[in-house]
């Protein structure tokens, strides 16, 4: 794989090339004072100097770091998931006419295609595993593989991790191998560039940009290393399925269902978690009605609502139920983890709960049953 | 065609902020008007025709018994009856009267405390009534009201979510203020509804949805403590408009004196 070099002066050429190919590009600009995913015109409308600071239920930043970096805020408060997978949309409305009725369904293929710019490596993990989920089952989501099919996908590999960051532990980042258009790695005096595909090729030749020097390539590589390495959180794959399957019944549901509030902001930030409801409505007048698919979370007790109630009603319930299907049901399902390490749902969750300080609390708990049963 | 459902609007101990909020529904009143019969509506017009009614909107508590009677004759009027707001549904601001001897009050209050004929306490309609549905909020939110009606012609469940404030909140791509500004939000504990209106300004939601199914609230008051929120400001947050919401109420004496 070719490595080339993109000097900062070049991105708006990069940007340009993009929405000449007739991308609407979205990346992270500064709104109300955080880096949030919209239309981004100008590579200097990128968060230049922006660092965030994040713990469990705690985000900020600083806007004080040299100018030079634009993307030190790592992440932003919510992903590309809304992008791709929209929070609320319509699914198709009804109307009386004289001879019956007539159903419109919004053409997905209809939208100008997205440019993704920024995806950092745990979040294009997540892109893949939304594919598997909503496009390469027997009910495929159309919306999202239509939008998804025509996206670009710009990855900026991680420099930097958050507090909260530990795709190195799940094997998602902070490097991403493929699924990508293009690869950014952001050095002292500008990005290392490779491409992914085809189409990111195509890109760059278009570009006609300079081969990276052996120096620059190094310090990408390193920084990216550095980046693994500072990574204090950790959460061990190894018979994790295993370990929650068989903890059903632990008194450590409990204990964190005290303190989890069933607000579901976790699931709303995770990048992977992908439940909906449909719901319809009609108006007044009784001649048109509709249907919305809305995100749903596990963490409402209507999720749970079957004949005669729900069964899910307390909410340590429902905690074990997110966690197992995240860490050990969805390797059942789709052959993956359901998480790839970007610590959101640490992060929003406003008691802090962290699922990885959870899961290192199971396996101790195993492990000294463990070391009992095996005294005589 | 069907003979146009009458609907009639009540008023109890309340400020009118849930009528104003359907006489807000400006681009659809004639659509309404339209499509139902407005029988009683004090605040819109004078002219009233009687009873029986197929939807009862009533907003206020129910703090005197002259009241306790009048809602009785509505309940027997009406087809269904939807409470409208915090008053109705949980007592609203002025069951914070509550927490005291009412005679206190009135003693303190009023010149001539012997013409007051008040309850102990100021009810939620569902108090003295069966009650078909609840609209929450302080005021209601007038979409709501819309869906209301709406589903109630096509006889179908009106959409009113049941679940937290924050998954409205993260739907409209709001950064959460608990996480960024450290400010005391009831979010996660109120009913969704309003639109994540005061999240959308920077402001903590304060509770004027009331509580969300399985509102976890005594975990939420262990995390705002823990953010440094004294014992009386815990208190001071629970007990606004859904004060005497039983999960609110139950809370915030916990917290009390502490
Ligand atoms: S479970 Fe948490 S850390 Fe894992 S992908 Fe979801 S939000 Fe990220
Ligand atoms: S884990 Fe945290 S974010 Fe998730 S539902 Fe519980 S309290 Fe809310
Ligand atoms: S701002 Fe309030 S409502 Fe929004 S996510 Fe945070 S706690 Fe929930």
């Amino acid at each position: 794989m070719n490595a080339y070099w993109l000097s900062r002066d070049r991105l708006d050429a990069l940007l340009e090339a993009l929405k000449r190919r007739g991308y609407r590009v979205i990346g992270p600009v500064m709104r109300e004072g955080l880096p949030t995913l919209a239309p981004l015109e100008r590579a200097r409308d990128l968060p230049w100097g922006v660092e965030a600071r994040a713990a469990p239920g705690r985000y900020e930043v600083r806007e004080d770091a040299p100018k030079a970096r634009a993307f030190d805020f790592v992440l932003t408060p919510q992903g590309w998931k809304r992008l791709l997978f929209p929070p609320e949309r319509l699914l198709f409305r009804v109307r009386r006419t004289d001879l019956g009725y007539e159903v419109t369904t919004p053409d997905p293929e209809a939208e100008p295609p997205l440019a993704l710019f920024g995806v950092r490596p745990c979040e294009l993990r997540a892109i893949q595993i939304h594919d598997r989920v909503l496009s390469q089952g027997p009910f495929a989501d159309e919306a999202y593989t239509a939008r998804r099919r025509a996206a670009f996908i710009v990855v900026v590999q991680c420099t930097r991790s958050l507090e909260t960051c530990f795709c190195a532990s799940v094997g998602t980042g902070p490097e991403a191998r493929e699924g990508f258009d293009l690869a950014l790695t952001e050095v002292t005096d500008g990005f290392v560039v490779v491409s992914g595909s085809f189409k990111g090729a195509d890109l760059l030749q278009e570009m006609d940009l300079p081969e990276a020097t052996e120096a620059q390539q190094r310090e990408a590589r390193e920084a990216v290393a550095r980046a693994a390495r500072s990574q204090r959180r950790r959460l061990d794959p190894q018979g994790l399925r295993d370990l929650l399957y068989g903890n059903l019944e632990s008194p450590l549901w409990q204990e964190i269902g005290e303190r989890c509030i069933g607000c579901g902001n976790c699931t709303m930030v995770c990048p992977t978690c992908f439940c909906t409801t449909v719901e319809d409505g009609s108006d007044l007048s009784g001649r048109e009605a509709w249907r919305i698919q809305r995100w749903d979370s596990c963490f409402s007790v209507e999720y749970a609502y079957i004949h005669g109630g729900s069964i899910r009603r307390s909410v340590a319930s429902r905690y074990r139920q997110w966690l197992t299907h995240k860490l050990a049901g969805w390797q059942d399902q789709f052959g993956t983890l359901g998480c790839v390490g970007c610590g959101r749902c640490i992060v929003w969750c406003p008691v802090g709960i962290d699922l990885t300080e959870e899961v290192a609390r199971f396996r101790e708990q195993h492990a000294a049953v463990a070391a009992q049963e095996e005294q005589p | 065609m069907r003979r146009k459902p009458r609907i009639a609007v009540w008023k109890f101990a309340s400020c009118d902020g849930c009528q104003l909020s359907l006489l807000d529904l400006e681009d659809h009143l004639l659509e309404i008007a339209d499509a139902v019969d407005i029988a009683y509506f004090l605040e819109a017009s004078r002219a009233t025709k009687p009873g029986p009614y197929d939807i009862s909107l009533v907003e206020g508590s129910i703090t005197t018994p002259h009241d306790r009677r009048r809602i009785l004759q509505i309940r027997r009027q009406s087809r269904f009856l939807v409470t409208i707001g915090a008053c109705a549904t949980a007592g609203g601001i002025q069951a914070l009267r509550n927490f005291r001897k009412v005679q206190e009050f009135v003693r303190l209050v009023y010149a001539h405390p012997e013409y007051i004929d008040t309850l102990e306490h100021s009810h939620p309609v569902s108090d003295f009534v069966p009650v078909d549905f609840e609209l929450r909020g302080c005021p209601v939110n007038k979409y709501q009201v819309l869906e209301l009606v709406s589903a109630l012609l096509a006889g179908r469940r009106p959409r009113v979510p049941r679940y937290s404030l924050c998954q409205e909140c993260k739907r409209r791509g709001l950064a959460c203020v608990m996480v960024t500004r450290n400010e005391p939000c009831l979010g996660p504990i109120v009913q969704a509804g309003c639109g994540a209106l005061c999240p959308a300004y920077h402001r903590p939601c304060f509770g004027c949805f009331g509580p969300a199914e399985g509102a976890q609230v005594a975990a939420l008051a262990q995390e705002l403590r823990r953010r440094g929120r004294s014992g009386p400001e815990v208190v001071r947050l629970l007990r606004t408009f859904n004060a005497w919401a039983p999960e609110f109420r139950e809370e915030s004496v916990r917290h009390e004196g502490a």
